[in-house]
């Protein structure tokens, strides 16, 4: 018996809901295997993961200022993505974006106040996209593959963050902790909801959803980059140049990633640590698919991944379940996800056997 | 005009004047530096500023969009993916050559009706037979979708056009209509620039035609003097492959 993959016509938007939708209900398939195979009552923990984390008001908060990184460097992401970039550094962009941001805090008056807050999300996204620039400039001059520049990058980007936090942001009064002194009460970032640690970098992150969707639906550029991925050649048929929408789309991701990172810092953490991600930046990645490289998908997808990182630290928590689980959760919605989206692309078809 | 070797085929010296009001053709056989000559004219591939002339203008280093100001349009031979995005419906693709006019794109954003209307224009001039401005350029059928790339570039009234096998794997009925609105761009003073490997549509539509091989271009002879079999025996002087590699 003989068998044949054959591309499918065009996969239609539906059918791509419909491929992370069912992606979706498989994770949570084998989460439930999974969770019974250790030994725990599959519901319960099925609750504990997904319901109990966001019964409360605090737990709604809490999901939000999860969504913000993610969702940041998410929307970065897309229009890498779209654009036939796979920028996978947005980890190292992140760290370098809390980091830079940080030196300038540390530095300025205890007293500082409200005032030093765009200079510092400024800068966060100034750090960010110049460790973009690397992958950027190393793919535009020298074809050097994105991919492998990025990753490595951003390991070097950690091990920067931890030379900075061991040794010039230490916190002279920590008791040798690695991490900088906390950040002064002026520059956090307020907070929008009472009773939670929702902060106003939440509604940042939002409105510039709002903006990455119009850029990408409307916007000359948006439309550049959706031409870069699918065609090259139609792009430079309409105008655009290959090597600045690389430019661009790189530096932006970069930029949001940074952002993300000064946002953890004067927002939830409150201070510059070697933990400032949870590897959001590469969550990101599964965010930015799962939410169908389209910034409203990815801003719902961006919850979903808040809540398994909520999930993971209450099952820890209630029932003692390894917090790896999240770490296995997301990694089997990456392969789910990349499944369903194969056989949407893809049909298998029996061919005749072959005459003898 | 000489030396360019994007995919293999060096172009050597080329020499070429397309009149106003008139319609040269290019024979050939595809690989013969096609592909390069088209590059070269639409702007894809720069070259010395001097060496290609619009209405007299210096252009070699201008860019695709830039070209397309001074009234140079160009219909790729590649239609998925080069002169259409067969993912993006019909509207969206009646953008792809239109971003630089100031009612299409308005302080940086699309305007999402005027593009609508552009396609829809282009539907119905050129009897293209699609469901709608929304339906993605991959619905249509080859000979629809070539009616609305060279519609979309003819709409625009090019001072110079460079039609590049324009009715490659086309239906006759759309091929007739694609001839006839060359025709009529040319009628209308355009100066027509048409590469095919077809002999009868080169015979049938073109003024003077001359033989691409081997990256060299032969002089251009008046159509009327010409037939398919003395085309053909330019074209059969073609070296073998050997030959080409070593060019």
């Amino acid at each position: 018996m003989r068998w044949r993959l054959e591309p499918r016509p065009a996969a239609s938007w539906q059918l791509q809901l419909l491929a992370a939708a069912a992606a979706l209900l498989l994770t949570l398939l084998i989460s439930v295997l999974l969770f019974a195979a250790l030994g725990y009552h599959p519901l319960e923990a099925l609750h504990v993961y997904l319901v109990a984390p966001v019964a409360s008001w605090y737990g709604l908060g809490e999901l939000g200022v999860k969504a913000v990184p993610l969702l940041l460097c998410g929307l970065g992401l897309m229009f890498c993505f779209r654009a036939g970039v796979w920028n996978i550094g947005a980890e190292g962009q992140l760290v370098v974006g809390a980091a830079l941001g940080s030196a300038l805090a540390v530095s300025i008056s205890p007293e500082a106040g409200p005032g030093w807050i765009i200079p510092l999300l400024l800068l966060g996204m100034l750090g960010g996209a110049l460790w973009a620039c690397g992958p950027a400039l190393l793919k535009t001059r020298f074809g050097v593959n994105e991919i492998f520049s990025s990753l490595m990058l951003t390991y070097v980007a950690i091990l920067l963050l931890s030379a900075l936090v061991h040794g010039p942001l230490r916190d002279p009064d920590g008791n040798n902790f690695p991490h900088s002194r906390p950040m002064q009460d002026g520059i956090i970032l307020p907070l929008i909801l009472d009773n939670t640690r929702l902060h106003l970098g939440f509604v940042l992150a939002l409105v510039l959803a709002g903006v990455a969707l119009l850029v990408h639906l409307r916007h000359r550029l948006g439309f550049g980059v959706r031409l870069l991925g699918l065609a090259p050649r139609a792009a430079s048929y309409a105008g655009f140049d290959a090597k600045r929408l690389t430019w661009g789309v790189l530096l932006a991701s970069g930029a949001l990633a940074g952002l993300a990172g000064i946002i953890e810092v004067i927002g939830p953490i409150g201070r510059l640590n070697t933990s400032v991600s949870p590897g959001y930046g590469f969550t990101a990645i599964i965010v930015a698919f799962l939410g169908r490289l389209h910034p409203v998908g990815v801003m719902i997808a961006s919850f979903i991944i808040a809540l398994s990182y909520l999930g993971g630290e209450l099952a820890q928590i209630m029932l003692k379940i390894p917090h790896a689980v999240t770490g296995v959760f997301q990694g089997v919605l990456l392969f789910t996800l990349l499944g369903c989206d194969f056989s949407v692309r893809y049909r298998l078809r029996r061919l005749p056997p072959e005459p003898a | 005009m000489s030396k360019h070797g994007l995919y293999g085929q060096e172009l050597k010296d080329i020499k070429l004047k397309v009149p106003a009001g008139k319609i040269v053709g290019i024979a050939g056989v595809a690989g013969n530096g096609q592909a390069e000559l088209g590059s070269v004219l639409a702007g894809e591939v720069q070259v010395a500023d001097a060496s290609l002339l619009l209405d007299g203008q210096p252009a070699g280093h201008l860019s695709q969009a830039e070209r397309r100001k001074l009234g140079l349009r160009f219909v790729p031979e590649e239609r998925h993916g080069h002169g259409a995005v067969s993912e993006l419906p019909l509207w969206e693709n009646a953008c792809l050559t239109a971003l630089d006019e100031h009612d299409v794109v308005v302080s940086g954003m699309l305007r999402k009706a005027r593009a609508q209307e552009l396609a829809a224009q282009v539907i119905e001039r050129f009897d293209v037979r699609a469901e709608g401005v929304q339906a993605p350029a991959a619905s249509l059928s080859g000979g629809n979708l070539q009616k609305f790339i060279v519609g979309r570039e003819l709409l625009r009234a090019p001072r110079q056009l460079v039609v590049m096998q324009p009715t490659w794997g086309v239906d006759v009925g759309a091929a007739m209509m694609i001839h006839q609105a060359l025709l009529d761009m040319a009628a209308q003073g355009a100066a027509v620039l048409l590469v095919s490997q077809d002999l009868d549509e080169l015979l049938l539509v073109a003024d003077e035609i001359a033989v691409l091989e081997g990256g060299v271009l032969g002089a251009p002879a008046p159509a009327s003097e010409l037939t398919a079999a003395a085309l053909g025996l330019q074209m059969g002087a073609a070296p073998g492959p050997e030959d080409a590699l070593a060019a």
